[in-house]
């Protein structure tokens, strides 16, 4: 047993457990409790809910909204722009289903008190673009914060979920989740009847461009530990499209977002000599993935080739040429809240490199992956979709329940589902939640049970890399290399480098092969089974080493899936160099994992792709 | 741009040990005062520095790209609802902006379960809390039957 796990360990029981805070997390505990009355509903975050999160910054747009109200959108329109995007390969049930409840959603966090700017011709909300609309968003996190804090039973914050908890007589039935706390070490063992995973997604399973004191920054958040679907997937839910990682153009080193610059205040992106590229790659890239080419907008991974064949061309830097836009002062004011409000670091490269966006243009690059279910990229659970409407084999019990009996997703958890972005991401919580409660509702006596055993044993996991330290460094002087144990970041690089240069990252341009894929996973499988000798001095290494942990799980549905689909589907994401087009008589289907914990077996398959939407 | 604690400013309180997302703000033993526990996992969210009531945080962008001698501050006010920005460029000029940050008091949102509770039977109801009204719509859609068999 070790140090500091012993004798202090915290049951909590519940009807409904949310796991992570962010805009999945606060979306269901608002629902579960507008629907579970007298339901007691608990929130476990591993930060504070206040500043959690992807959103932890603020916002500066809401990127799905319909406008229904003023006829601007209608739900279909928005599920051929996603699919479009996603060249051909999503959930309509699942992203139709987002588009019809969404706008409600914003209209609610409007009358909550988050600023939406107006158009003072019409009156309407203010459009970035088509789907988005401006706001003044730097207190979006601690807004929808407030509204979970005043939903939930209890919030649990500081606790770092590491497991879920199967119930002791049905396999695959849920029946809570294992974390310890942040602060003072103790075990806390979640009993639940229902549970939604709403974990968030992952940055740092690829090297990141910046590199030492910068490598904090990423686009998405580095606390983004993928746990989502560390956790979920090793219940023996069934995954889908983990290969679909999302690569970004953004202002270099800040990672400034583009959106405003380009939907709103209508910024060119030019190469160096001053050219928009995009229109003579097209006839290049129609030879790659056919009819998807023609897609408008174009695709955003299809942006991204252009972008990678013009700076392999020599023709980079690529520039924003934000200069040549911001001819008012309101125009020069959007631009910089834009990042004030959610990636202040953009405004400290600015301040630090002498860059007056008004004077200059500004350098863009194409980011390294993450792995997300709520952008331009749908990777996750597959779950059940909307009774009314989804296709007979999309469905099997509750709305965004995942294979797994009384297990729920929201926002990146979720596969198939690309596009949510922050209110989509919250509205689907929205829809886990009162999904989970017509499941506890209609459980009634049938509960599930803890296996004492079980958290027994994870007990002992959950706290032996503080062991693995304590007991290696007696063996060393001083200093961070020992024989018996690595620390978490060393961990962390390993694991980074392995799906840099085998699995699509920047050093090789993201392109891999099978030859690359097999070579990466005999380096991860060795990976893994150091897992087990991770050293954490202190419990925020503890934390650390259960990110990696679940980065790595997570890395290595990623590849599989990757080695699966024996095509390139996505050209400007990744590139299978052995198989370098699209491939669609083959390949328009999801490609699905399912882990085997007793075998420790992964069955790879394909899951037929239903359009239900002209 | 990870974060850094002035000396001088800080007195303990640990207010931005408990907002950091990234759990890297924490107490030094010896000076009993903040600092930055791991720079390359700093998000420079400015989550600590907006909530430290001393401005003790700054920050000093990462050493990989940023050049010296810049500062971006920022004070936020929550009664105010307001949030200002000043930025020092590395040549020394200066920028300065103020945004709204929330339209309603602190604390006003209403719990779930101030609204009259919801019929039993609308638990089956495709509607989500407050639809059909919040949606700004009379009906939430739904697709066309025919649409559906067509897969
Ligand atoms: C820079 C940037 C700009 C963006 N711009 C926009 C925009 O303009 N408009 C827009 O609509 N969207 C935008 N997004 C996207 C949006 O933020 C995400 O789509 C959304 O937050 C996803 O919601 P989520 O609930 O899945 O994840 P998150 O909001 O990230 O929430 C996940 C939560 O889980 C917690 N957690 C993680 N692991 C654990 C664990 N093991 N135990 C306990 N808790 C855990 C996390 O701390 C976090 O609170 C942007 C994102 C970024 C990073
Ligand atoms: S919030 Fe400010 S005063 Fe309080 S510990 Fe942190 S730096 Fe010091
Ligand atoms: S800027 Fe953000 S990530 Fe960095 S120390 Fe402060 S709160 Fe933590």
């Amino acid at each position: 047993m070790s140090l500091r796990s012993s004798g202090n360990i915290k049951l909590v029981d519940s009807d409904i457990l949310v796991i992570g805070g962010g805009f999945g997390g606060c979306g269901a505990t608002y629902e579960s409790r507008y629907w579970g009355r007298n339901l007691k509903i608990v929130l476990v975050e591993k930060a504070n809910i206040e500043r959690s999160g992807a959103v932890a910054h603020g916002l500066s747009a809401i990127n799905c909204y319909m406008g229904m109200q003023w006829g601007e959108n209608q739900p279909e329109d928005f599920v051929r722009y996603a699919r479009g995007d996603l060249m051909g390969l999503v959930r309509e049930d699942l992203i139709f289903d987002i588009a019809r409840h969404v706008d409600a959603t914003v209209h609610k966090f409007e009358e909550w008190g988050l600023p939406i700017m107006k158009d003072p011709k019409t009156g309407r909300y203010l459009r970035e673009g088509k789907w988005q609309v401006m706001i003044h968003g730097e207190s979006y996190k601690p807004i929808i914060a407030e509204a979970a804090r005043k939903s939930a039973s209890e919030v649990y914050n500081r606790i770092m979920v590491t497991h879920l908890l199967m119930d002791k007589t049905h396999p695959n039935r849920v029946a809570g989740a294992v974390g310890f706390n942040v602060r003072d070490g103790s075990l806390y063992v979640f009993r639940a009847k229902a549970v939604i995973v709403a974990a968030g997604g992952g940055s740092h399973l690829f090297k990141p461009r910046s590199v030492g004191e910068g490598a904090g920054r990423t686009w998405y958040a580095p606390w983004s530990s993928a746990s989502a679907y560390g956790l979920v997937l090793r219940t023996g839910a069934k995954m889908i499209q983990m290969e679909n990682r999302v690569v970004l153009a953004r202002f270099k080193d800040g990672y400034g977002p583009v959106g405003a610059w380009s939907l709103l205040l209508k910024a060119q992106t030019t190469n160096a000599y001053g050219d928009s590229y995009e229109a003579s790659r097209l006839d290049e890239i129609k030879s790659m993935v056919g009819k998807y080419a023609e897609i408008a907008p174009l695709p955003t991974c299809l942006r991204n080739h252009a972008m990678l064949q013009e700076i392999k061309a020599g023709k980079g830097p690529i520039y924003m040429q934000t200069q040549k836009v911001l001819d008012t002062k309101e125009k020069e004011e959007i631009g910089w809240e834009d990042f004030l409000d959610m990636t202040v670091g953009q405004a400290v490269v600015w301040a630090s490199q002498n860059i007056d966006p008004k004077e200059k243009p500004s350098e863009l690059i194409t980011s390294e992956p993450y792995i997300m279910g709520s952008h331009a990229t749908c990777s996750g659970a597959w779950a059940s979709g909307p009774e009314d409407c989804a296709p007979a084999d999309y469905q099997w019990g509750y709305n965004r329940m995942t294979t797994v009996e009384g297990l729920f997703g929201a926002g990146d958890t979720i596969g198939g589902s690309a596009h949510k972005f922050s209110s989509g991401s919250f509205t689907e919580g929205r829809i886990a939640g009162k999904s989970a409660v017509k499941y506890v509702m209609e459980l009634a006596g049938n509960l599930p049970q803890v296996d004492e055993t079980q958290v027994k044993m994870l007990q002992e996991t959950i706290f032996k890399p503080l062991e693995n330290y304590a007991v290696g460094r007696n063996e060393i002087v001083a200093g961070s290399v020992a024989p018996s144990y690595i620390s978490p970041l060393q961990g962390l690089q390993r694991l980074e480098k392995i799906m840099d240069e085998y699995v699509g990252g920047i050093s090789t341009f993201y392109v891999t092969s099978e030859p690359m894929l097999n070579r990466g996973l005999e380096l991860l499988g060795m990976l893994k089974e150091d897992l087990d000798h991770i050293g954490a001095e202190d419990l925020h290494q503890l934390q650390r080493a259960w990110e990696l942990n679940h980065r790595v799980w997570t890395a290595e549905a990623v590849l599989r899936h990757t080695l699966f689909r024996q095509e390139t589907r996505w050209p400007g994401y990744y590139y299978r160099g052995d198989y370098p087009k699209l491939e669609d008589t083959e390949w328009h289907a999801f490609t699905a994992s399912q882990y085997d914990a007793k075998t420790g077996e992964w069955r790879m398959s394909k899951l037929p792709v239903h359009h239900i939407i002209a | 741009m990870p974060t850094f604690t002035y000396m001088t400013r800080c007195d303990g309180c640990g207010q931005c040990v408990d907002i950091c997302p990234s759990d890297i703000m924490h107490i030094d033993t010896v000076y009993r005062r903040s600092y930055n526990i791991e720079p390359n996992f700093c998000w420079e969210c400015y989550s600590c520095v907006k909530a430290c009531p001393q401005h003790a945080i700054d920050v000093r962008g990462y050493a990989d790209f940023a050049p010296l001698g810049h500062s971006v501050r920022v004070l936020r006010e929550e009664a105010k609802g307001t949030i200002s920005w000043k930025t020092r460029y590395r040549d020394g000029r200066v920028k300065e902006f103020t945004f709204p940050i929330r339209a309603t008091p602190w604390g006003s949102i209403k719990s779930p379960s101030e609204y009259e509770a919801p019929d039993a039977n609308a638990l089956s109801s495709p509607l989500l809390a407050h639809e059909p009204a919040a949606l700004g719509v009379e009906n939430l859609p739904t697709l066309p039957v025919l649409q559906k068999k067509e897969v």
